[in-house]
């Protein structure tokens, strides 16, 4: 009976150490998809204020170190520090506070990228490859601490003016925030 | 290669198939040179000392007393004996101790060598090492001659070539057998290189510091040219890219605009200007892509376009899946960059 017992429990362990595993893997083929997203924005998302929508889609790549650190390279690559800064905002809304124009869940993200918004955000569709918005998306949502600590990235190399993204206390998220302005 | 030829008869066997490609026994330049003759220096000096202790071994072993269980031991060994031994012993440490220094002092001097080549009237060019590919700047006095390339080097025969070496993320090693040994690139620093081309050629060069999974993918081609070839090179390198002539080619060329490519890649005289990736704006005169992956072909270009992942797993371009039209109409338009 004990040693029954002692077996199950080393089964358990090999199962949560193989989990865990999956917080570093590496896939070199990303599936085609990695969620299905809802078709095009409706209008009403387009305007500010907060009532994008909420139906939660799940993002693997939130659970994987690997991915969210592409997203930080990607972030820069991309010059989404161009108007984003590191998080902070510039000529484009701060994400790394709690407020959320279009709402925090990543299918609104998603879609922030992809189709662009109103004042300034440029539409990514046809640039971006799907799996690398995804892995973006998982990164903007580390900015302000709504993914795993243990998966997100820690601290850069060089200086930074901010704590890294695994030391950022999770944030309730909110609506508002202020939009750029119309030029 | 004067007095020494017999060392590369005696080893060419392991490496004549290489021929001079990719050979640090074959030096194409003062640099690879010094270090050749270091190395028989040291090949010579230890294949002495082998076949000295060898022939020391196989003595004592034919020396060897052989007693009987009824030969009474040797206390007292004689006196002269003894003295011998002394002398023997002390005279071969001492041998193997100049030849120590000796090989000390031959490396520096050829580390002094090193460092003398003259760069008066040479070339600048300024690498930058990523995962998995090699970012090459010619740099110039003026600002407006200077250009970008990937993963080859053009230098001209004779004239030095200073190559200042970074990198964009981890250690890096930058290595072309034939003209120099290696240089790492470390992120946050910036070192050098330097060397000479003295015959004209094609020399592979090779990442020698493990950078990660396509670490092994990660080479280029050093061309040595002759110095008015090099010039007219250099000179078409500097062009903004072809107009694309025909409509195939046109309609390529918007189909790269409006595919992801235009995130990472730049291409002289259109708005992809990119710079997370090699720039194209001459790729099809390069003999090789994916960092001297592949050769240059149009099937090559077209499956790494496809699926770069199956090439070279864990590269960061991601596949890019068009329909059969817009890829054919994309390598027609490649191939033209010339």
């Amino acid at each position: 009976m004990k040693r029954y017992v002692r077996l199950v429990l080393a089964f358990a362990a090999i199962i949560v150490l193989l989990a865990a595993c999956e917080r570093e893997a590496r896939r070199f083929q990303e599936p085609a998809t990695a969620a299905s997203v809802p078709e095009r924005s409706q209008s009403a998302e387009l305007s500010a204020g907060g009532n994008g929508t909420t139906v939660p889609i799940g993002n693997a790549y939130e659970e994987n170190a690997y991915a969210i650190s592409q997203g930080k390279r990607l972030f820069v690559w991309y010059n989404c520090v161009g108007c984003h800064s590191h998080g902070g905002g510039g000529m484009g809304p701060a994400l790394m506070d709690d407020k959320w124009l279009y709402g925090p869940e990543p299918v609104n993200i998603y879609r922030t990228i992809v189709d662009g918004r109103p004042n300034g955000m440029p539409s990514f569709a046809g640039k971006i490859p799907e799996g690398q918005v995804w892995q973006l998306v998982a990164y903007v949502r580390s900015m302000s601490g709504l993914v795993r600590s243990d998966a997100a990235p820690g601290r850069n190399d060089d200086l930074a003016g901010t704590k890294a993204e695994n030391r950022r206390e999770p944030a309730q998220p909110k609506g508002g925030g202020s939009p750029p302005p119309e030029r | 290669m004067r007095p020494v030829a017999p060392a590369c008869i005696l080893l060419a066997p392991a490496f004549a198939s290489a021929a001079s490609f990719q050979d640090a026994l074959r030096p194409m330049g003062p640099q690879a040179e010094h270090i050749h003759d270091l190395w028989l220096l040291m090949l010579w000096t230890c294949t002495l000392v082998f076949i000295a202790v060898m022939i020391a071994y196989g003595l004592a072993l034919w020396r060897a007393p052989r007693s009987s269980e009824h030969t009474p031991p040797l206390v007292h060994p004689p006196e002269d004996a003894e003295r011998r031994h002394v002398i023997v012993v002390s005279s071969a440490a001492g041998l193997s101790a100049i030849a120590l220094i000796a090989l000390v002092v031959a490396s520096v001097m050829t580390d002094r060598a090193l460092a003398n080549l003259p760069l008066k009237n040479g070339i600048t060019i300024h690498v930058t090492a990523h995962q998995w590919w090699w970012e090459a700047v010619y740099d110039d006095p003026d600002p407006s001659r200077m250009f970008n390339t990937a993963n080859e080097l053009h230098v001209p025969v004779g004239r030095p070539v200073a190559v200042r070496l970074r990198s964009s993320d981890v250690i890096h090693s930058f290595w072309v057998p034939n003209l120099h040994g290696k240089r790492d690139l470390i992120p946050g620093r910036e070192l050098m290189i330097q060397f000479r081309a003295d015959r004209p050629g094609v020399y592979r060069g090779q990442c020698a510091e493990f950078c990660g999974y396509q670490h092994a993918k990660m080479a280029f081609l050093v061309i040595a040219d002759d110095p008015e070839a090099y010039e007219v090179w250099a000179e078409a390198q500097r062009q903004s890219a072809h107009e694309p002539q025909d409509a195939t080619q046109k309609r390529g060329q918007q189909v790269f605009l409006a595919s992801p490519c235009i995130m990472c890649h730049t291409i002289q005289g259109t708005t992809a200007q990119g710079k997370q990736a090699p720039d194209l704006t001459h790729l099809a005169s390069r003999q090789t892509i994916a960092a001297g992956t592949l050769a240059n072909t149009r099937g090559n270009l077209a499956g790494w376009v496809l699926d770069p992942n199956g090439v070279k797993p864990g590269v960061n371009m991601p596949p890019v899946l068009l329909a059969p039209d817009d890829l054919q109409a994309l390598i027609a338009y490649l191939e033209m960059l010339k």
